[in-house]
Parts: C-alpha cells; structure tokens; sequence
C-alpha cells in the first residue's frame, strides 16, 4: 500500500517527463552541419530590431543584411566602393548626383528593381514618423527634416533606371556611403505590413532567406544563396548559418569544438593564445574602429588654453603601445590620428601627432605651464560602463596618468552602457568619458564630421572650432577623392592642437577559422566576406 | 487535499500582482534609457528618440506603464521585445528548453545522488563513504562556471565527445552535458542529505521493528529506510527545479543554450522591460507550483503528514 503511494508519484513524474519528451522532440530540425553541401556556419547575435535596412545600426543585424541586400555599391576587402546595382553614379560638383541602375534586377519575389525601389526606400527611412535608427543618414539630401515629417525632395525618379540626388550641400564622400545598409533599395511589398517584412525580409543581395521563419529567433538565421543576383559578389558557397551566440566565449568554444566554421570575434580570454593554437587560421589586423575618451570643455580646469595643455599633457602621459600588448594581447594598434589604417587617405605621419606618443617629461612641461594659468585641484576620472570589458585599459591608463602626472586619477565605473550614454547625452557627466567610433562606411569625413563638427549629432564633447569646420566643409565640396583627402588630413591636425577626443587605439578585428574552410578575408567592416568563402 | 491545493493557488494571485509591480518598478528604476543604448556610441536625434519613446509608452509615468503591461497580459499579449518579436513568443521558445535543461539536471542529481547518499549512509565510515564525501565537498565548493568550462574543454574540445555548444532547437543529447554541470552541485547536496538522513532512520524504532519482525534486508531499506529518509531530498530536489528553471543564466550562456537564462540576461542588458517582467513573472510562478508539488508529494512520502482543511 505504502509502496503504491511512491510509486504513484514516480509514474506521475515519468509520465510528465514523457509528455515533454514527446512534446519537444518534434521540433528536431536533424543536424545539416554534416551535409554534402557546403554551408558556411558563422557567429552572428540576435538581431536588436527587425531585419530593416534604415532601421539596423548593430552588428547583429548588419551582418544578415549586408548579405541579403545589394546596394548601390558594395565594399571591396580594402574598404574601395565597387558597383553593385549602380551602373553609374556621377556628379560634377558634388551635390548633384545622377544615379544609373543596372538592367533586370530583381528582387527576391520576382519584382524588379527600379529607380522607384531606392527612391521609396530612402524616403521611409528618412521620414520623422517612422522612428527609423538610421534616419540620419538622409540629413544631407534636400528636403530631409528632423522637426516634421517630410519627402525627400532632392530624389527624383527619371526613368525605371535613372534617379537623381540633391544634397543639402556638396559632399564628396556621398558616393561612399551608398554600400551602407540604410541606402538599400527596398521592395513594394515592404511598405504594406513593414513589420513582418522585418520578420521574412525579401531582398536582392547574394543570399537569400531559407523561407520563411529562417529567422530562428535567439538561435539561428539560415541564409541560402539567391540564384538572381548577378553582382560582383556572388557566392561561393551554398549558404550560410548564422548561429547566435550570447557570448563570445561561447562562440570561440563552438569554434574550437568544430561546430563552427568562421569565427569574427575572439574573446580577451583567448586573445593571449587564439594565434598560436589557430596558426594561419587566425586573424588580427586593425580595423575600422576609433577608440579614445573625451575631456568636456566644461569641466574645471578643461577649458580654453589651460584645457588645450592639460588635455596634451594627458595624452603625452599615456604609453599606447604598453596598454595596447599588455591589457589587450596586441588586438589594438596604438593611435597616430584620428581615423583609422584600414580607410583610404590615413596617414601615421600628421603634423603634431607627436602628441600621441608617450612621452613623460614633455607631458609634466605642459601640465606644469597650465598649473601656472590655474593650479590643479581634485581628482581626474574616467567614466566607462562596466558591461564592455573597460575596466583593464581605463584603469591601465589612469594609472599612467598618475604616475606619469603625479596626480589622482581614476577609472569611474557604471553598470550599464544605457546608463553612462544618458549622462553624456544629457550633458550631466562630471568626469571624462570613454568614447568610440565605428565607421559606417570607409571614408575618412565619417570619423571627423560626426564627431567634432559643431553641434554634430555624436559631438559629445560640445567641441566647436571654426577652423576645423571651414576645412571639413571644403573636403566635403571637394570632387577629387586624393585631394579631399588632404584637406581632411589638415583638418585632422587641427584637432591634433585641441584634442577634443585623446585618441588611444584602433580596435583590431580578431578572428579565426576552422580547417575545412577557405578563402576567408575580413572586409573594412571587421566582418568576414562570406559570399568568397569556400567550403570543403 | 483539494481545499488546500486551492487555498495555496489562491494565493498565487497577490504574489502575481506584487511580484510584478516591484518587477516592473526595478527595471523602470534602472539608471539609463534604453533608447539611448539602442543607438549605441552614435547617439540618437532627438526626433527620432522621441518617436521611440511614444512607440514603447517609454514617455509614460511608472504607474501607467505598469497598467498597460498588465492589462496586456490579460489579452495574452506580453509586449514586443525591440527586435519586434512577441514577448509571448519568446516565452514559448524559451522554457520548454530550460524545462527540458531542468528535468535532465534533477533526472541526473536525484539517481545519482540518492543512490550514492544511501549506500553512503548504510556504509557510514568505510571507504565508500569517505570517498564520497571527499567528492561531493570538491563538487560543492568549485563554483559551476569553472565545472561548466573545463568540460566544456575536456568533453567537447578535447575527446570532442559532446557538441561545445548546443546546436539548434537544442536536442536532448546535446543538454547531457550542460545538465550534468548544471547537476554536480546539488547532487553533492542530495547526497549529504540523503546520507544524514539515512543514519538517521538507521536508528528509528519502526526499522528495528521492521527488521526484528522478519522482512528483509532489502525490504527494510526500500520501504522503511529510504521511503523516510526521501523528505528532506524532495523538498531540496523541488526547490532546486524551481532555481534550474530561473537560475541556469552562467550555464545557459557557457552553453550556448537558448532558454530563459540566457534570453533574460540578453533583455536585461538591452534594458527591455516587457521581456524582462514577462520572464520573472512567469519564472515566479513556476516557483510558487514546484513548492506547491513539493508540500504535496509529502503527504504521499510520509503518512503523518495530513493537509488541514
């Protein structure tokens, strides 16, 4: 009887265990890794929003995009715009542009894309109410408003293969940015139910979904290869699995373990040891990622000539190359500018970039001629957020500083990203700040106008200097790439002498592939160019 | 039985309505905008941020916020995640695979652990004993993401006998091994347990009975033994499937695994309220049923136990 009782709760829970064996055994989806065809798996992270082109601003969603739309132009390894769509894009004085599109291309869906198919597209993300991340990149085209909703009346459709673009005012490195995701043409069906076409995105690129519900949220997205793309980066392989990890030591493990073909970020707990294990097979090259931290104007003791001092000081107290193989294993490359090696028209040789280079005596002259202006008092801090793997190199160069300076400075710590980036963009920060840049396409204006021109959306320092911004408007008016990219240099040197951000590091791109793989290249972009890659 | 069962359901109710509001007021509490974050080191315009704010009530008060979610979770509707996904959809993915991670790991701890604890207890002192009791404090103290990498490193890089990660619509056999790391802690603790509870009974008046009136060696330790020795274990092993279903977040994301833990701590960075209240909403009563089972289950072990209308 006694026995009865237990045995009814163990068959109780046998039967449980059963149901929810059954229950979740049908969603098996069989392991395709070990199939004849070569699919590619990669890492990736679940998208943040919906798979739309002017509505993605993060790596995990920007890398399914890029490979499922096909824009204008596409970026070849060395960051060089090539034809994509766009048969030919001319100008005469860079503010009129006259967009040619390349005959019978077509969407996934069968529609063909047209002139219309850019023009819509670019249109609904620039529009106000449509809350798109990426609306900003349509601010330079006539017509674009941030106070009310607006068409874009610098676009016009001159026939099914021709449109034209009118900007604000000449900007020369407009044609660079049409590769990037938010100047990707869009079908018609898009504009019905946008939401779900963000669920099953019908593009145009070299992969395609695997139908729909490819998009296995948290998990995967399965791209297959798009039979009618005709560009110039059709794929070499039959597909690609794009698996998401929520870390990346996960994803290193899955690398290592051969579950995982291409790997594109490697974790600081494997980058002392990821190139002597991977051999060939890893990769470590600089990448299109500015890094440095910011000293407001408006802090005590930061502002005009006696800022300009310190602020040199500080960054002649800090030993680049030190933090750089010792915190971060070699995966940054010291800073001489304020762009990065990976871009046309960077140069390790800028008048005054001296100031970026480690050296202590020159940096005690200078901060001892700005304690003769005003003596310093208090305490210099530097504000990161603590959820980004900071902590080593913050604390690493204010020790520099310390030591160097021989005065109190600090790593001030908080939790989250969010919650650091509302004090900066509330203005209410007290201390200095970490900050970073990652361009969006490779242009050297990208890493200079956003940030230190006056009032620009990332100017997070509230720098402002006519000068500067004289030389940046005539790169942009500038039609000849050589020559703008000189009088960017110059304007570069110009922050050289105010240092509105001290430049520290360009962020490598580190990476690792598997042995049954080849042909694996990083784009400017730090992202693998997977349509090359080969399998078997 | 029934009254009882009722009483205790009845109570999920306040602890439903409590437990969600001080949620809700946490994550509404947490220092920093979530549109801010989602535009990155960029910065937003502050049209745009606007427009945002409108979309996910964010310009709301607190209280309104609260009454909106609430109220949606009436409907079935549990909010949108950014990524534009149902929240409720999330929740369908999520647990039944940390359940499936759950009821593997207790599977594992509860055979593994009680079969050792008993012979542990019957053998008290011998070698067995000693040698588990070196084991099961070795298991207690290492902390489970050092157990979670070094087999990750030994079963999956190394003999390359288990997948490092799990794979896709995360099949059984590849949340063996994470379930195994996921139950050394507490099977160490079910055998402690089990064991002391063991030597216990070994002294009780009704296993002298028992013995002295002629069953067998076996009978005695199945029926009398073990059957009373099993309270403390369940009441453990209960709240410990309540812990897995909520708590598994370092493994999960050792694992690769796609269940709560993992989406969760995702949410939480990404500060998406809906995702995050959802979870610990339903993680909260996931917790109030398996104590509920766990008081019932003693009435079935132990006859002295009667449930009072």
């Amino acid at each position: 009887m006694r026995l009865n009782r237990i045995g009814t709760a163990v068959a109780g829970l046998g039967i449980a265990t059963a149901l929810v064996l059954t229950g979740c055994s049908s969603g098996d989806s069989g392991t395709g890794a070990s199939a004849a065809s070569s699919i590619i798996t990669v890492n990736g992270s679940e998208p943040q929003n919906p798979l739309i082109p002017t509505n993605t601003n993060e790596t995990g969603g920007g890398k399914i995009l890029d490979n499922i739309f096909a824009g204008l132009v596409y970026y070849a390894a060395d960051g060089s715009p090539v034809n994509d769509l766009a048969e030919s894009i001319e100008t005469t004085d860079a503010q009129n542009y006259t967009i040619k599109i390349k005959p019978d291309q077509k969407f996934t869906n069968g529609d063909p894309v047209t002139a219309s198919s850019f023009v819509d597209a670019w249109n609904y993300g620039a529009l106000l109410s449509n809350a798109q991340l990426s609306s900003y990149f349509f601010e330079s085209i006539e017509g674009f408003s941030y106070d009310a909703d607006s068409t874009l009346t610098g676009l016009a459709v001159v026939d099914d293969s021709t449109f034209t673009v009118k900007l604000k005012q000449p900007e020369s490195d407009f044609p660079l940015r049409l590769g990037y995701s938010a100047f990707f043409p869009l079908p018609k069906e898009a504009f019905d139910d946008i939401a779900a076409f963000g669920e099953n995105p019908i593009g145009n690129g070299p992969y395609m979904l695997d139908g729909e519900g490819a998009w296995q949220h948290n998990e995967q997205i399965k791209l297959v290869v798009n039979p009618d793309y005709t560009g110039g980066r059709a794929a070499k392989n039959d597909g690609l699995d794009i698996v998401f990890y929520a870390t990346q030591e996960a994803a290193y493990a899955a690398l290592q373990g051969g579950d995982l073909d291409v790997l594109d970020a490697v974790p600081d707990s494997a980058l002392a040891t990821f190139e002597s294990e991977f051999g060939d097979r890893a990769v470590n090259q600089p990448a299109a990622v500015f890094q440095s931290f910011t000293i407001p104007d408006r802090l005590p003791h930061f502002g005009g000539d006696e800022g300009k001092l310190r602020r040199a000081a500080i960054s002649m107290a800090i030993d680049r190359g030190q933090v750089t193989d010792v915190i971060f294993e070699g995966s940054r490359t010291p800073a001489t500018d304020f762009t990065s090696p990976v871009i046309d028209g960077y140069s390790d040789s800028l008048e005054g970039s001296d100031v970026l280079k480690f050296n202590a005596t020159e940096a005690k002259k200078l901060w001892a001629e700005a304690d003769a202006i005003s003596p310093w008092d208090g305490q210099f801090a530097i504000a990161y957020n603590a959820d980004g793997g900071h902590q080593g190199w913050v604390d690493a160069v204010t020790n520099q500083i310390k030591n160097t300076l021989g005065i109190d400075a600090v790593g001030a710590p908080y939790p989250t990203f969010a919650e650091v980036r509302t004090l900066i963009t509330e203005r209410t920060i007290t201390t200095a700040f970490r900050t970073g840049w990652q361009a969006d396409y490779p242009a050297l204006a990208n890493f200079l106008g956003p940030i230190y021109f006056t009032g620009a959306g990332s100017n997070d320092g509230d720098y402002s200097s006519p000068e500067f911004d004289a030389l940046y408007k005539q790169g942009l008016a500038e039609t000849d790439i050589d020559a703008a990219n000189k009088i960017f240099q110059e304007a570069q040197t110009v922050l050289l002498k105010d240092l509105p951000a001290i430049p520290l590091w360009y962020s490598n791109v580190t990476g690792a592939f598997g042995t049954n793989v080849s042909n694996v290249a990083f784009g400017w972009n730090s992202v693998p160019i997977y349509s090359e890659i080969t399998k078997g | 039985m029934v009254w009882y069962i009722l009483r205790r359901l009845l109570q999920v109710i306040p602890v439903f309505f409590g437990a969600t509001l001080l949620i809700y007021f946490m994550v509404f509490a947490l220092p920093g905008d979530p549109i801010a974050a989602l535009a990155g080191d960029r910065g937003l315009n502050p049209a745009v941020a606007d427009a945002l704010r409108v979309r996910y009530h964010l310009d709301q008060p607190f209280i309104v916020q609260y009454l909106i979610f609430v109220g949606g979770i009436f409907v079935g509707d549990f909010g949108t995640a950014f990524s534009g996904q149902p929240v409720s959809e999330i929740l369908a993915a999520t647990f039944p695979v940390t359940l499936r991670l759950a009821l593997l790991a207790v599977a594992i701890e509860a055979v593994a652990g009680i079969f050792i604890g008993l012979v542990s207890g019957l053998r008290k002192g011998k070698l067995f004993d000693s040698s588990a009791l070196v084991v099961s404090l070795i298991l207690i103290s290492v902390p489970i993401f050092v157990t979670a990498f070094v087999a990750q490193y030994i079963f999956g890089i190394r003999l390359g006998i288990a997948r490092t990660t799990v794979g896709i619509g995360a099949p059984w056999e590849d949340l063996i091994l994470p379930a195994f790391v996921l139950a050394t802690v507490s099977f160490a603790y079910i055998v402690r347990l089990t064991r002391a509870s063991v030597i216990e009974n070994l002294n009780e008046d009704f296993v002298r009975t028992a013995t002295a009136k002629g069953l067998s060696r076996r009978r005695v330790i199945r029926v009398h033994i073990l059957r009373n020795s099993m309270i403390p274990v369940v009441t453990y092993i209960g709240t410990d499937f309540g812990l897995l279903m909520v708590g598994a977040t370092v493994t999960e994301g050792i694992f690769n695994v796609p269940g709560v833990g993992r989406t969760l701590y995702q949410a939480i960075i990404r500060s998406e309220a809906p995702t995050v209240v959802s979870f610990v909403t339903v993680m909260v009563i996931i917790y109030l049923v398996a104590n509920l089972l766990v008081d019932v289950l003693y009435g079935f072990l132990d006859p002295r136990i009667r449930y009072v209308k």
